[in-house]
């Protein structure tokens, strides 16, 4: 009886040795060297796999810190410029620092602003919508309000306003990951440079139809005038194809082209209340002058020029 | 028993207000906005700039290559500009606008109604008069013509398939051609046969125009070379691969053309356009178009000059009806909204139908119920539900596995949830999104 024990331990015993040497030779044989740095970078970065780095995930971009030596084209927007910092060090690079960004959303043609000119019943996706006509409103550039962006926002950071049927961003929470660039099939996004306390100057428009096509579709569209180009002290403003641009890298906040735009298309956010100078009137006064048609056809005509010019 | 196709399928009401109403002359109108992409392939590159005086059949835009087709005036007058309108997408398209001036033809057509019997029997001659005259499919898909008729090296066309099933609802353009054009369209159909080099054709007709195929019978009595063929009457017979499957039994594969298995289908309309374009000279200028609608005043056919504004089919039918929920260019089943009536007819209008608002309303998404409705329905054999799914989450890569690109976008499975999801919406959109992929992996 003992003999059956002794005789089964000692075989069970020789073929699991056996087997360990097997295995100590393969695994010796097939070793994958991983470079422990991308662990230790992994580690640094936030995990949030939201792929707003261009990569599939935080492995992934680890992965690419480790093999490209040089993090000049490499940034977390997540993490921005601490954990950039963290990562560098790891490594023993230098971290390229980058202005922090946020998304605006590009088009202010609210229900009231934008009427709409026919329903749409279809399934509720903006994808959907846009691949099959141009929108509900007279406006093909605008929102088309299903909230693609915000299913997409993976931070809770973008939410669908019912009352004004467009998206909102909580800049507090949006990490500029770029899913909403991405989702919108009207490219109503824009990843701007985060001004001082969260201010920021932007058109919130896309119509690049000319100016008396745009303004009888939506009342807050830029008509490309020009008015701001013309005004601003530092050149951000870019005219292209009867639509202004702002260039956040350019632009120092002065609010000289707020006031000057005669359709409010240009937004302005977190500023304090504007003192009222005697030479300027009010924002609301050039609202209500703005109706002024043959005013806003002639600077439609001048703006055309310069853009042929261009 | 008659012959149908066996996968899936659907039976709507047929509600074929217009058929019993002769095709009648839209009056001219005042100006016409031609599209130069009325087809499916490169746009037409315009010849005409603003301010030139044009005739009835003058070639307004060349065609911008191999798939593509010549655009031809419609009207005569002056070209007023060559810019941006709206088409039925809601986006502006390069288009040429027309002011309308009397009604003065290009020479060399023959506009009288003299039946001319005799061709020339030179394939290429023939393709190249289709070629000329911006010959497009009438069905609806307005693949150019004169591609279908050169098949690819090594593949040889056995049959010619005319498709006169009309499966969609409501429309009735090609049964009133094979009613009152049935001598042209005979000739038509044999210059087609002349044109493809094969011996036999058949004309598929749904079992519901009994009098088209009583007198399309009549008049092929002596001609053993074409066939009328009754078909069971079933949505969407009509698809290229569905009229092969009922008429013949072969299958076209996935991802295969129908010359694939021998066949090359063409509608009755199309057939009628090289009738005249290779008898008459008569470029492809207008077509059969079919107004209707269950509140419409006076649901009816017209023939109709390409470009004129879908408004005046409208007036011509009685007006837009107080309860008019949708306008809707095409059929019911694949036909698609409107969201104004100032764009144009063009090559591939088949119909205009305005629905009331209570049956064009979409009813609400529920959950799926998992009754796999869907997938009996489906004329090609796919599972519509899951379709949906992965367009949904963007999930391409199963969708391509799924076979997403056979979709015939027929509407069957939307047509029979019943819990009245959106499949087709999503199945289109997922279609879009995998064909961009195939095309980029190509390049």
């Amino acid at each position: 009886m003992s003999e059956t024990i002794i005789y089964t331990m000692i075989a069970l015993s020789a073929i699991g040795i056996l087997a360990a040497v097997i295995l100590y030779f393969v695994a010796q044989k097939f070793k994958v060297y991983e470079d422990p740095r991308i662990d230790e970078v992994e580690t640094a970065l936030p995990g949030a796999n939201c792929g707003g780095c261009g990569f599939a995930g935080c492995r992934a971009f680890a992965e690419a810190c480790v093999k490209e030596n040089n993090l000049a084209d490499l940034f977390c927007p997540v993490g921005g410029n601490d954990c950039m910092t963290d990562v560098a060090s790891v490594l023993g690079l230098e971290a390229v620092k980058q202005d922090p960004r946020v998304a605006v959303v590009r088009c202010n043609g609210s229900c009231e602003h934008r009427p709409k000119t026919n329903q749409y019943d279809g399934a509720l996706s903006c994808a959907a919508a846009a691949a099959l006509y141009s929108g509900d409103t007279g406006c093909q550039y605008g929102c088309l309000g299903h909230g693609d962006c915000a299913v997409s926002c993976d931070f809770d950071a973008l939410h669908m306003n019912h009352e004004t049927g467009l998206p909102e961003v909580v800049d507090d929470k949006c990490v500029a990951c770029g899913a909403c660039v991405e989702a919108c099939p009207k490219t109503l996004f824009e990843l701007r440079k985060r001004g001082p306390k969260d201010r920021k100057i932007f058109v919130s428009c896309r119509n690049e139809d000319k100016g008396g096509v745009a303004k009888k579709s939506c009342e807050v569209a830029c008509i490309g005038c020009s008015k701001c180009f013309k005004v601003c002290p530092f050149d951000a403003i870019i005219m292209n194809n009867n639509l202004a641009f702002i260039d956040s890298d350019k632009c120092k906040l002065c609010r000289k082209c707020v006031i000057e735009c005669p359709t409010n298309a240009i937004i302005e956010v977190g500023f304090p209340p504007r003192k009222i100078k005697t030479d300027l009137p009010p924002k609301p006064a050039v609202k209500k002058e703005a109706p002024a048609t043959p005013e806003v056809k002639a600077s439609e005509e001048t703006k055309t020029d310069n853009s042929d010019q261009k | 028993m008659l012959k149908t196709f066996k996968l899936g399928g659907v039976h709507p009401a047929e509600n074929k207000l217009s058929a019993s109403k002769a095709i009648e002359k839209l009056a001219l109108p005042k100006s016409v906005f031609i599209p130069v992409a009325q087809h499916i392939g490169a746009p037409a590159q315009a010849l005409v700039k603003k301010g030139d005086q044009v005739k009835v059949g003058q070639l307004l835009a060349k065609s911008g290559g191999f798939v593509s087709a010549n655009i031809h005036s419609s009207v005569s007058g002056t070209v007023k500009k060559v810019d941006l309108a709206m088409d039925s997408s809601g986006y502006p398209k390069q288009g040429i606008l027309i002011d309308v001036a009397g009604d003065e033809w290009e020479e060399g057509i023959d506009t009288s109604s003299t039946l001319i019997e005799k061709f020339e029997a030179d394939s290429k001659k023939i393709i190249d008069k289709i070629n000329a005259a911006g010959i497009v499919g009438l069905g609806g898909a307005t693949f150019p013509t004169h591609v279908k008729l050169m098949p690819p090296q090594g593949m040889k066309a056995e049959m010619l398939l005319i498709n006169g099933v009309e499966c969609e609802p409501y429309l009735t353009s090609d049964h009133r051609v094979m009613l009152e054009k049935a001598p042209e369209l005979l000739v038509g159909i044999r210059i087609l046969m002349c044109a493809l080099e094969v011996k036999k054709a058949y004309i598929g007709i749904e079992n519901n125009k009994q009098d088209a195929i009583a007198h399309l019978k009549e008049l092929t009595k002596a001609d053993q070379s074409i066939q009328i063929v009754p078909l069971k009457v079933k949505y969407p017979q009509g698809g290229e691969k569905q009229l092969i499957k009922a008429v013949t039994g072969r299958e076209v594969p996935s991802g295969a053309l129908p010359i694939a298995v021998g066949a090359v289908v063409n509608n009755v309309g199309t057939a009628l356009a090289v009738y005249e374009a290779v008898q008459k000279n008569k470029p492809l200028i207008e077509r059969v178009v079919t107004i209707t609608g269950k509140s419409v005043a006076n649901p009816s056919n017209f023939l109709v000059r390409v470009g004129t504004p879908v408004q005046q089919l409208i007036d011509a039918a009685g007006g837009l009806p107080d309860d008019a929920g949708k306008i809707i260019s095409g059929g019911p089943m694949m036909g698609k909204a409107i969201a104004n009536t100032d764009i144009p007819v063009t090559k591939g209008t088949s119909g205009i139908l305005i629905m009331q608002d209570k049956e064009a309303k979409r009813e609400k998404v529920k959950t799926c119920i998992r009754c796999t409705r869907c997938v009996t329905v489906c004329p090609m054999g796919l599972e519509p539900y899951y379709l949906m799914t992965v367009s949904e989450k963007q999930i391409w890569e199963n969708a391509e596995d799924h076979h997403i690109m056979d979709c015939i976008e027929c509407g069957s499975c939307s047509y029979t949830c019943p819990a009245d999801r959106p499949l087709l919406d999503y199945i289109r959109l997922g279609k879009g999104k995998v064909g961009n992929i195939i095309r980029s992996r190509k390049q």
